[in-house]
């Protein structure tokens, strides 16, 4: 369980909510309203105040990258540091099922990371968090620039890892998806969390 | 030995060339006499200065002041750096990081040299600390400076593809790794150039002016190629640690990417 206590910086909080195993949260509310501020101070990229515990281990009582592959952040655009895709996972024989349930050719390792469009990243993001197996996804817009099937795709893989016990939350704009993968929503609005009905 | 006296008279029939120069630019409207008629007044006075600052200290071959002359030839460096940083860190650490570094850098070196190869009596003697000072950190300051400046811009233009790699796990090592190697090249590629080209394209100044002044040529090559060892020395100290201490100052022991540290992006 994922258990985060007046967690604040600044723009955002206190914010206190409760995540169970296998239990979704959607995230919503406007642009600008603190959605990725919130998730980033989570997986604690950002300096923050507050406390958030995982099966009641505290962050600080192990080291911050520990902590991020237990409780790994994915945003909206995923970074890269080398010019291939294959070079930003460590066996891609592991990534392959993953790249094709996601509806990705398998051999698109040799691709040249700047021909990539946002959907592709996307989905080639997910791919890299999936396979850390983490307890608890932050997943910020993860389907906002892909098509109906490439969204389907995600939502499918992510609703797997659920009911294996992953935690999860998810920031969307789109209520029907909210509906799809989340039992609870939580609305963010300047800065601060209200839990509200679906 | 056979060095040729200058009298005033060379020099003023030197300078006419530079007086040309403004005449030229006066014909043909280019504007530049304005700036160059200030740089050479500079250098004159400059220069002037340094020579009886210099004539000073032979004579006083004083370990206080020796030393304070060097500690402000390295200040005036530090100045230099932090001046060609567009990004700069926040606070005194714009101005403190390189010029600790430097100063580490520098002094070690020199000292080394000083005590151990070219041993002069005593060691701190001004006559050999001083041009080795300055040989040395002349180079260092550069390095340093597009060290640091790779370093910064870098971060800021990777900011995705190092965070990318903090949120799945890495640690701030693995994650800057890829920048700290960019950085490290920028810093080291002048000397690594100059060390390349000498005596190819470039003779260097100081084993002309030993030739000019009558040494053989062998024995100003064996004290260009010691100069060179040490400068490739300090350049690599230097840079490494300057850079290694800019990436943990750009970071934080929670693995954070911590560019607030920068000071707001110049106009």
């Amino acid at each position: 369980m994922l258990l985060v206590r007046d967690l604040a910086r600044p723009g955002l909080g206190p914010i206190s909510f409760e995540l169970q195993d296998g239990e979704c949260i959607a995230l919503r509310g406007p642009s600008g309203a603190g959605k990725s501020l919130l998730l980033r101070a989570i997986a604690d990229l950002d300096p923050n105040s507050g406390t958030v515990t995982l099966d009641g281990a505290a962050r600080e009582s192990m080291p911050a990258p520990q902590w991020r592959r237990q409780v790994t952040y994915l945003p909206a655009e995923p970074g890269w540091w080398a010019d291939r895709v294959g070079a930003h996972y460590s066996d891609w024989q592991t990534a392959r099922p993953l790249v094709e349930a996601l509806a990705l050719p398998a051999d698109c390792d040799h691709w040249p990371v700047l021909r990539l469009s946002t959907g592709e990243r996307q989905r080639l993001g997910l791919v890299r968090v999936l396979l850390l197996e983490p307890r608890v996804l932050l997943l910020d817009e993860p389907t906002s620039g892909l098509d109906a099937e490439a969204t389907e795709s995600v939502e499918r893989l992510v609703l797997e890892r659920l009911a294996q016990g992953t935690s999860v939350l998810w920031v969307t704009h789109d209520d029907a998806q909210a509906k799809r993968v989340a039992r609870r929503a939580l609305k963010i609005s300047k800065g601060q969390a209200r839990e509200e009905p679906l | 030995m056979s060095y040729i006296r200058l009298d005033y008279l060379d020099l003023a029939l030197a300078a006419t060339l530079v007086l040309l120069n403004g005449g030229l630019s006066l014909l043909l409207a280019l504007r530049i006499e304005r700036q160059l008629a200030i740089a050479t007044l500079r250098m004159i006075v400059q220069l002037s200065l340094v020579g009886l600052v210099l004539t000073t200290l032979f004579a006083l071959v004083s370990p206080l002041w020796t030393g304070l002359a060097a500690l402000a030839m390295v200040l005036f460096a530090g100045r230099e750096i932090m001046a060609r940083q567009e990004r700069r860190l926040a606070g005194f650490w714009s101005y403190g990081l390189g010029t600790a570094c430097m100063l580490v850098a520098a002094s070690l070196v020199t000292i080394f040299a000083l005590t151990t190869q070219v041993s002069p009596d005593p060691w701190y003697h001004p006559r050999y600390a001083l041009p080795m000072l300055g040989m040395i950190l002349g180079n260092t300051m550069t390095g340093i400076s597009l060290g640091l400046h790779s370093l910064t811009m870098s971060l800021v233009r990777e900011r995705a593809g190092v965070e990318a790699q903090l949120m799945l796990g890495a640690t701030r090592r693995q994650a800057l790794l890829p920048v700290t190697r960019s950085a490290m090249r920028a810093g080291l590629m002048p000397i690594v150039n100059s060390m390349a080209a000498i005596g190819l394209v470039s003779l260097p100044g100081m084993m002309t002016g030993q030739i000019l002044s009558g040494v053989e040529p062998a024995e100003a090559v064996k004290y260009q190629l010691l100069i060179m060892f040490l400068i490739a020395g300090g350049t690599g100290l230097g840079v490494t640690t300057a850079v290694l201490a800019g990436g943990r100052r750009l970071t934080d022991a929670r693995h954070r990417l911590r560019l607030d540290r920068l000071a707001e992006a110049a106009d």
